[in-house]
């Protein structure tokens, strides 16, 4: 039987008087996958946040493998949750591997050094990120896709039982958006870890995964497979606009298109 | 980037400006004339009883100034956010001046009464500006440092009021130690200084990766495993520890904090455990030979330092201020 990783419940949160969350819940199981979707502004990041207790929730129940969350410390999340947050925010000052390395402070014990352990396991992440070959560079220098794949790197050097992506593959070109959703899939496959993602991409991004919450204002306005998603105009509905359906005659995959009016 | 040999060469730097420092003056001191078998010779006296302290407690205030500094710094996430700019120096000196003026006179623990005032305005400021950056969602940056240039203001004019409403003698004192110096005689100085910089600075060296990751943002900081709250609060503690008590002894000296880090991430990097060790040693040299140039550039008159690193920081400052890009912190 497989471990349930977050248990939500009730989750709500206001910040300056307007709900931002509201009655969020939904369970997963260790191994599992889940894409967030939801149009602009519907809580998908703050809900990641809340996930990761980077923002104080204001009422309801979260448990992060059977302990409340707000029961761990700082190191036991970092050790449970890696995260990848949007791309290009802020400043930083380091090269590639010093930037992995840092993410191992989890396991730093007070008055102590990184050890080659550490230093072994970054360069693993480095390698299975494909980050390896510009180790030495400074990360301004680097080009947005090669900067999404070393946050993911990092997040993967602690080690984490769940990752928590927020939009990996936004400002991606074509070529990079592959590749990182490649390396996600790649990562689920072979190390079994639990994956959070938040996404706009309904394609590529949402139909891998096993499960779908879709929010809106606030609220969950869809929970389930991927598939049903297609079902009763259940897209139109989230994101108020129309779509439009295609089936792939050879994969007989479903692609979703937003409908445009003609002008 | 290589940087072992460049805080071997700020090692090196620094012994020879420490070990040298005595014997240049208004009167040079060659080693043989301390080699001569009456000790209590004139150049005997003046190289034991005045020059060492004070290369002493020049050292430990650049030191502890330089290292504050690059702690608000990493906390700030901008390099024009140091204790001096954000106002925390000038509560120290309204602590300390309100000591003064009171004429109190009271020590706990070893440490001396001006100093405990002047750690409690630093804390006070801190609080303040820390509130600042926790209403709505946080300040930003330029605004926290506008906010920390009105506060200074604030404060120099309350201090202004202590001095107006202070006997002629009381008032030249304060102005001259406001002025920021280091021409007392003895081993207090240094003797007050030393248990106070170690502290603060023993601190912060054990702060050194949670200052790395601090630099990344609060969000990434505490993903990674960071329990930031109680970090900020073992910084604050160091910060005003130190600056309080280099500021109670020697003046609010500026602009060491800001210049001196900033200087040596240019040099190693913004790597902690390479930055701590190049800014603790090239701070202490650096206010040292400053030391040396205020006292031998118009001897027999001394220079207030802090009128000379002010010298040096103030274009220094709008350098940084119009450099491409400011707003980016590092």
């Amino acid at each position: 039987m497989t471990a349930v990783a977050y248990n939500v419940e009730n989750l709500s949160l206001v910040i300056d008087g307007k709900a931002i969350l509201q009655d969020v819940s939904f369970s997963l199981a260790e191994g599992t996958s889940l894409a967030v979707i939801g149009p602009n502004g519907a809580g998908k990041s703050t809900l990641l946040k809340c996930l990761l207790r980077l923002l104080p929730v204001d009422s309801g129940n979260l448990t992060l493998f059977g302990t409340p969350l707000a029961a761990h410390t700082r190191r036991e999340l970092a050790r449970l949750l890696g995260y990848v947050p949007q791309t290009g925010t802020g400043h930083v000052p380091y090269t590639v591997e010093e930037f992995v390395l840092m993410a191992r402070y989890t396991y730093l014990e007070p008055f102590s050094h990184f050890t080659d352990t550490d230093r072994d396991i970054s360069k693993k992440a480095m390698e299975q990120t494909e980050v390896l070959p510009f180790a030495q560079r400074q990360m301004h220098t680097l080009s947005g896709g090669e900067r999404q794949k070393v946050f993911i790197a990092a997040a993967l050097t602690q080690q984490p039982r769940i990752m928590l992506l927020d939009e990996a593959t936004a400002f991606l070109d074509y070529r990079h958006q592959v590749e990182v959703l490649t390396l996600i899939e790649k990562l689920r496959r072979d190390t079994g870890v639990t994956i959070i993602a938040v996404t706009h991409d309904l394609n590529q991004g949402v139909m891998a995964f096993d499960t779908v919450m879709a929010l809106k204002n606030g609220e969950v306005a869809f929970l389930g497979k991927p598939e049903e998603l297609l079902c009763d105009n259940r897209l139109e509905t989230i994101y108020e606009t129309p779509f439009q359906f295609l089936r792939d005659p050879h994969s007989d995959a479903v692609y979703v298109f937003p409908e445009r009016a003609q002008p | 980037m290589k940087t072992r040999p460049i805080i071997i060469g700020f090692a090196a730097l620094a012994a020879v400006i420490v070990l040298g420092a005595p014997f240049v003056g208004m009167t040079a001191i060659s080693p043989s004339d301390l080699l001569q078998p009456a000790s209590d010779s004139a150049e005997a006296v003046v190289f034991w009883r005045i020059r060492v302290p004070r290369v002493l407690a020049a050292f430990l205030a650049g030191s502890g100034l330089a290292l504050s500094g690059m702690a608000f710094q990493a906390l700030f996430r901008n390099p024009l956010a140091t204790p001096f700019t954000l106002g925390v120096s000038g509560g120290a000196a309204f602590g300390a001046a309100l000591y003064m003026r009171l004429g109190l006179s009271f020590a706990l623990l070893g440490i001396s009464g001006s100093s405990l005032s002047a750690f409690a305005g630093a804390c006070g400021v801190i609080l303040l500006v820390y509130g600042l950056t926790r209403i709505r969602g946080g300040f930003t940056t330029p605004t926290l440092l506008l906010a920390g240039v009105a506060l200074s203001f604030f404060l120099s004019s309350m201090i202004l009021a202590l001095q107006y409403s202070a006997s002629l003698h009381d008032s030249f004192r304060l102005v001259r130690w406001l002025m920021g110096g280091l021409g007392m005689v003895g081993y207090d100085a240094p003797l007050n200084l030393f248990p106070i910089v170690v502290t603060g600075a023993v601190i912060l060296f054990m702060l050194r990766n949670e200052l790395n990751l601090l630099i990344l943002g609060e969000d990434i900081a505490m993903s990674r495993g960071l329990d930031v709250p109680r970090v900020k609060r073992r910084l604050f503690f160091a910060v005003s520890l130190m600056v309080g008590g280099i500021v109670s002894v020697c003046g609010p000296i500026g602009f060491v904090g800001m210049m001196i880090p900033h200087i040596c991430r240019l040099l190693v990097g913004s790597d902690h455990r390479h930055l701590y060790p190049a800014t603790l040693l090239f701070g202490g040299a650096f206010l040292t030979l400053c030391d040396v140039i205020s006292r031998t550039a118009f001897a027999p008159a001394e220079i207030p330092v802090g009128v000379i690193t002010a010298l040096i920081g103030g274009p220094f400052f709008l350098y940084l201020l119009l450099r491409r890009g400011s707003s980016q912190l590092f």
